[in-house]
């Protein structure tokens, strides 16, 4: 389709030490239209960091190899682009927004100089223009233009984080990669972020992809759902179909996780087990193991993507539509919600 | 800022009140009479007494100290040495500009040639470049300044006769003692420069900068290196004060006039205003440096400068003396 903002097929990604691998991803695909949010959601480790590096393509040289895929970004293979190319696609196009923003801003440069920064890598700006428009930027983000020459010590966590955000908007990306940019915040601070980022999506209308492994931030601001689980998406779908249809045993088990205000709960639900090693993947489905639906079938073959409709993939021989099993797995589904 | 910097500047009078201290006390503790030394084994009893007399060592310690102390401060005289009877200032005037040259320019060398070679190290970490590098920066570490000398000395004066063996005026006669002197800084600065911006490459603020599509080279030089400088400035720092003090047996090679060679004759003679004079006067330099390091400091890290605004009120805190002197005395 030709409509698509990016197009990820079949990226694998390992990371390589002297005598283990680790499959941080593998045979992920992914589409995104313009101004599309899509919740990239998953455990730590199932390799959603990784695929946002491997978009932006900084990834850690030393022990990172994407052994194979494509990354289609405006139609173009991102993985192919010489470095001097993928610099300007960087902060231009593909804006990304990090984790934990105590972290992630130089500490001995000034907030205004290092959206300057931002702004003079990829707009052609006269000097005095660069200080104004980065001022602008603090602007959008709530952050008054005097603090402009302030160091990131002197801002708390959630400014930080607007800050951060300031630079990744400042050149108007195409899609910004948030990667679990509340995690790191109080609560409160989060609304705020978060309000700020939906806001902020409404008026550039920029595509977004959102990793975060809270379900409820994804049901706040996102169009479609990508879950993840060691190294694969296990099922994608528009909100509607995660979450008023999910069928992977996996998402199953993460909406199970939530504990409901209704009812009492003495203890929360848990997904039996934990994530696989990622040097020393189950066979099969990666899931198998800790799978309540798995049959002997699951711990042998790899399942492919099975389409339930337009919009939802799911990878499971359980919900395959054409096998008797999967009816009986329905049931219990339905039995137990 | 510039409180702090005066308080820091003040700070260095009792500091240097206590070395002299400190030195004059040990020199008195240490066998053996000048006056005796001065005159010869052959002198007379009578004679020792005059000249003891004469340099004022019949006087009580305390009263000693406080001669010199007083001569220096009213009129920096540092007296004459007992053996030539030059004046000290005289001779520190002569002899520490060459070590002051040798030692810095020895340093200089090393964070000119280190500082780039530990930042190349850094971003091709574990390549061959990187290897073979650490491992020349090992032995340098490893090996004394005296034995490179000699060395050298053997190599492009005696044998290729490329430099001249010894004096310190040209800039020919300087490249032998300079790069002896500077290997170990040199070193040093490699190792240091590279664990440093090892450790700041995989901070997440430089994946931000790359993030922004900044070139490698800015990455690298206007993000990475100017957050690991720090560790590099206090090296640098400590190098220098310890050269200062060690670039005695260098001198000695390369028959540079210099102070540390001074200093060590001075010490096997009892010349007590040489030793004293002269200790005061690297005592001064390396503190000194370092006061220019914490200087630097503030310039490169914005919140060390925050701290400084703190600490620059400059005023000392009586009301929280009073506040812990009240706590410590007993209630009637």
């Amino acid at each position: 389709m030709n409509d698509q903002l990016l197009k990820i097929q079949n990226l694998t990604v390992d990371y390589r030490s002297s005598n283990k691998t680790v499959h941080a991803v593998r045979g992920l695909d992914l589409n995104l239209r313009p101004g599309e949010t899509l919740g990239l959601v998953g455990e730590t480790g199932a390799g959603k960091t990784t695929t946002a590096l491997s978009i932006l393509r900084i990834l850690p040289d030393v022990a990172a190899r994407v052994l194979s895929g494509e990354i289609l970004f405006d139609g173009k293979d991102l993985l192919t682009r010489s470095k001097k190319e993928m610099r300007q696609i960087r902060g231009r196009d593909i804006a990304m927004i990090f984790q934990d923003p105590m972290t992630s801003l130089d500490p001995v440069v000034t907030v205004g100089a290092q959206i300057e920064e931002m702004i003079m890598l990829h707009a052609d700006l006269p000097r005095s223009g660069l200080r104004k428009a980065a001022e602008d930027m603090l602007e959008v983000v709530g952050i008054k233009r005097e603090r402009f020459d302030d160091y990131p010590h002197q801002f708390s966590g959630g400014m930080k984080q607007r800050v951060v955000i300031a630079i990744a908007l400042s050149c108007n990306p195409k899609l910004l990669i948030a990667d679990e940019p509340t995690t790191a915040l109080d609560v409160t601070i989060q609304a705020q972020v978060l309000d700020l980022m939906k806001q902020l999506k409404k008026t550039y209308r920029t595509a977004m992809i959102l990793i975060t492994h809270d379900l409820g931030v994804v049901a706040d601001i996102c169009d479609a759902v990508a879950i993840m689980y060691a190294g694969e998406i296990v099922e994608y779908g528009t909100l509607e179909d995660i979450f008023d249809g999910h069928r992977h045993p996996y998402t199953e088990g993460l909406f199970n996780s939530i504990p409901s205000i209704d009812v009492e709960q003495k203890t929360l639900e848990v997904i039996e087990g934990l994530t696989p090693d990622p040097t020393n993947l189950p066979s099969g489905c990666a899931f198998h193991p800790r799978c309540p639906y798995a049959s002997a079938h699951c711990a042998e073959e790899r399942p492919g993507e099975t389409q339930l409709s337009d919009t939802h993939y799911v990878r499971c021989f359980q919900c395959a539509p054409s096998k008797e099993k999967e009816l009986q797995h329905g049931r219990t589904v339905v039995e137990r919600l | 800022m510039i409180r702090y910097i005066i308080r820091r500047v003040l700070f260095l009078i009792p500091t240097l009140l206590l070395v002299s201290f400190l030195v004059f006390a040990i020199i008195q503790a240490a066998p053996g009479d000048p006056a005796q030394l001065a005159l010869g084994e052959g002198a007379t009893a009578e004679a020792v007494e005059t000249k003891r007399q004469e340099l004022g060592l019949d006087q009580p310690f305390l009263i000693q100290y406080l001669n010199w102390l007083g001569n220096v401060i009213f009129r920096f005289d540092f007296g004459n040495s007992y053996r030539s009877n030059i004046s000290v200032a005289y001779q520190i005037q002569n002899y520490f500009p060459n070590t002051l040259k040798l030692s810095g320019m020895a340093v200089l060398l090393g964070v000119l040639i280190g500082v780039p070679i530990g930042i190349a190290a850094a971003v091709k970490q574990y390549s061959v470049f990187d290897n073979i590098v650490m491992s020349f920066a090992m032995i340098g570490m490893s090996m004394p300044a005296f034995v490179l000398a000699l060395v050298m000395l053997l190599l492009f004066s005696v044998t290729l006769r490329w430099l001249p063996p010894s004096g310190f005026s040209t800039f020919r006669q300087m490249i032998l003692p300079v790069v002896a002197l500077g290997m170990q800084p040199m070193a040093i600065c490699a190792r240091m420069t590279r664990s440093s911006m090892l450790e700041v490459i995989r901070q997440d603020y430089i994946r931000t900068i790359r993030a922004k599509g900044q070139t490698e080279l800015r990455v690298i030089v206007g993000h990475a290196f100017k957050n690991a400088v720090m560790p590099i400035l206090t090296t640098v720092g400590l190098q220098f004060g310890a050269l200062i003090g060690g670039a005695f047996v260098t001198e000695t090679i390369f028959l540079i006039p210099g102070f540390g060679r001074l200093l060590v004759t001075a010490v096997t003679n009892r010349d007590y205003p040489l030793v004293l004079g002269g200790v005061v006067c690297v005592a001064m330099t390396v503190a000194l440096t370092n006061l220019l390091i914490d200087i630097a400091y503030a310039f490169v890290d914005p919140r060390i400068r925050a701290e400084f605004k703190g600490a620059g009120g400059g005023v000392f805190p009586w009301q929280k003396l009073k506040k812990l002197v009240l706590a410590m005395t007993p209630e009637k």
